[in-house]
């Protein structure tokens, strides 16, 4: 349920940025979500339609852009992709791993209407 | 139709009033500690045994957050003899940057040393809203099982130390340490571990003094 303010805050940040542009409307919004932020799509998208209405973002489409965990290995240098579970490293087993991508989470851009 | 580049973390608003809560937090010379844990897995036992503990070392603070309007836990560490502040935060799963910011006022910081923010009971939200507190903390618990790692990764990235508690239980339970371990070890490798037990005692010691130290570290820089 920490979907709904995550939500407000995707909201906040789109009018903040559509009012600086002199937009009359948001039309989309991108997202970009890593794998290991524990955010649900659907759930943001629910509670997105129910607080955008009376906004300037009111009717936007919401794309999210999910990136996978990127693992790499410290002690083989192997880089993984993580599919499902945390996995060691399948070359050689190592659990010393760095995390080179999956926890991205931010507003990329916004489409808006001006006139 | 014109593209307007945001490129701004979705979190920002609140990394921003964490970033103030710290202000304040050390301007008043208190270290902060933000303690997570799923509902259950002995936050209040652990706080409470941990102020037993560093009662004698430190000038310490609690800060209570609870998703009811229920005081039970902040009236236990009020009658351990401890400033405490209960946020209730109405419902909502995790303690954020700004409903700490509103509790801090309600606290003597000029007289705390460590400020212990017990947050709500939930392995997924509270990861996700940083606080402004020095280090993160989670407690986990044998009667948890012992996949909690791959099933929530994400709270368990950005912690200083991890609290196995319950180990009395660890003959009752299939619990296998390896693979628990195993999964802190990918995911954060730098954390802290401490198998303790509330209820006996057992492991309480070493804990205490990790944190003894981390906040004299932290006092020191």
């Amino acid at each position: 349920m920490h979907e709904l303010s995550i939500t407000e805050n995707i909201l906040n940040l789109a009018v903040d940025y559509a009012e600086q542009a002199n937009a009359v409307c948001v039309t989309d919004l991108h997202l970009v979500i890593g794998q290991l932020s524990s955010i649900v799509d659907d759930s943001i998208q629910f509670y997105w339609d129910i607080i955008s209405k009376d906004t300037l973002c009111a009717g936007a489409t919401l794309h999210f852009e999910r990136i996978p965990a990127e693992l790499q290995c410290q002690d083989c240098g192997t880089t993984y992709t993580l599919s499902r579970e945390l996995m060691a490293c399948p070359s050689c087993d190592s659990i010393r791993l760095k995390v080179l991508s999956g926890e991205e989470f931010r507003l990329e851009s916004i489409q808006v209407e001006t006139t | 139709m014109t593209t307007v580049p945001v490129v701004q973390e979705i979190m920002s608003a609140n990394d921003r009033i964490a970033a103030q809560n710290r202000e304040k937090l050390e301007a008043a010379g208190v270290v902060g500690m933000n303690v997570m844990a799923s509902p259950g897995a002995g936050k209040t036992s652990t706080i409470l045994r941990t102020i037993e503990a560093l009662a004698p070392h430190f000038k310490l603070g609690v800060v209570e957050g609870d998703t009811a309007n229920v005081t039970i836990d902040a009236d236990k560490v009020l009658a351990a003899g401890m400033p405490a502040v209960q946020i209730n935060t109405g419902g909502s799963c995790h303690v954020d940057a700004v409903m700490l910011s509103g509790a801090l006022p309600e606290l003597p910081l000029g007289e705390i040393e460590l400020l212990i923010v017990e947050n709500v009971g939930n392995l997924i939200c509270p990861a996700s809203f940083t606080l402004g507190t020095h280090f993160n903390v989670v407690i986990a618990s044998v009667p948890e099982g012992d996949d909690k790692p791959y099933k929530y990764p994400n709270i368990y990235r950005g912690i200083d130390a991890l609290i196995l508690n319950k180990i009395d239980l660890l003959p009752y339970i299939d619990f296998k340490m390896d693979y628990f371990k195993r999964g802190i070890d990918i995911l954060n490798p730098d954390a802290a571990f401490f198998p303790i037990s509330c209820t006996t005692g057992e492991g309480v010691a070493e804990w205490v003094a990790w944190l003894k130290n981390r906040v004299k570290m932290i006092q020191l820089a």
